[in-house]
């Protein structure tokens, strides 16, 4: 069991949450993994205005969940599967931690109702 | 399968698991009440726990410790905050030897309850940690029981 701590990471791993905990901005990283969207043909999809859109689109990118790149007067946003894949990661991992604990407690009763 | 549903709460970083036993709601109480069987299935099999105090009372504690393949130790505790057995238990989870002492390691509020279900009983555990960085951290310790098996599932996360 070692602590591996990393500088910068809780307030990393803060921001992470935060981004993830809103739907607009989960399917904004859905649509970008496609491939690179502006932030105006995205903001096309939303009951939202341009700048609502370009605010969740800025929380993802501080999060580290996606990256914006310049194409000729338009800003491309792609999404950074890294980030995504370590969030989804650590969820796993707790929820791992309580099914083993829920299966030994299965097995112990099994075993009394002689399954 | 035990386990019926889960739920993943990013915003209040809680994860709510749902499981249905086919045994009485006083039979799934004694998983966590009595000492010996909570050793059995606190611990993986790699690190199988032994309780050293169980008071399960309000401000009561449960000491346990883990034993690790090289004879290490790794001890934790469990702070009663409310119980009201067979159907409820709440309780401060954290790490260390000493009791209410986090000393940086991250605690979670744990939740428990038990209802009768059908023929059963229906247990909800609703974990729930301090900070986003104390899931990390509980997540860096290791608990290693099968976790590169969990990493390629694909949880519904990015399709809610």
């Amino acid at each position: 069991m070692v602590v591996d701590n990393v500088p910068n990471e809780d307030e990393h791993v803060n921001r992470l949450f935060h981004a993830l905990s809103d739907a607009t901005r989960r399917d904004i990283l859905h649509r970008s993994a496609e491939g690179g969207l502006s932030v105006s043909r995205l903001a096309e999809d939303y009951p939202m205005s341009f700048a609502a859109v370009q605010k969740h689109v800025a929380v993802l990118e501080r999060a580290g969940l996606v990256s914006k790149e310049r194409r000729g007067r338009e800003q491309l946003v792609r999404t950074e599967p890294d980030a995504v894949r370590r969030a989804r990661a650590a969820l796993d991992r707790i929820e791992d931690l309580w099914r083993g604990r829920v299966d030994r407690m299965s097995l112990i009763l099994d075993e009394e109702l002689g399954a | 399968m035990s386990v019926t549903s889960v739920d993943k709460d990013f915003e209040n970083r809680t994860l709510t698991m749902t499981c249905d036993f086919p045994v009485s709601v006083e039979r799934t109480w004694e998983l966590w009440a009595d000492p010996r069987q909570l050793e059995r299935w606190w611990g993986p099999p790699t690190y199988p726990a032994t309780v050293e105090k169980h008071e399960l009372t309000p401000g009561g504690d449960v000491t346990y410790f883990m034993t690790g393949p090289e004879g290490d130790r790794h001890h934790g505790w469990w702070r009663i905050t409310a119980v009201e057995g067979p159907t409820s238990l709440e309780f401060l989870d954290g790490f260390g030897e000493e009791p209410g002492e986090a000393g940086g390691m991250p605690t979670v509020t744990m939740r428990v309850e038990i209802s009768g279900h059908g023929d059963g009983a229906r247990m909800v555990l609703r974990s729930t940690f301090e900070s986003a960085e104390a899931m990390e951290k509980m997540v860096e310790m290791g608990m290693d029981e099968g976790m590169t098996a969990a990493l390629g599932q694909i949880d519904d996360l990015l399709d809610a």
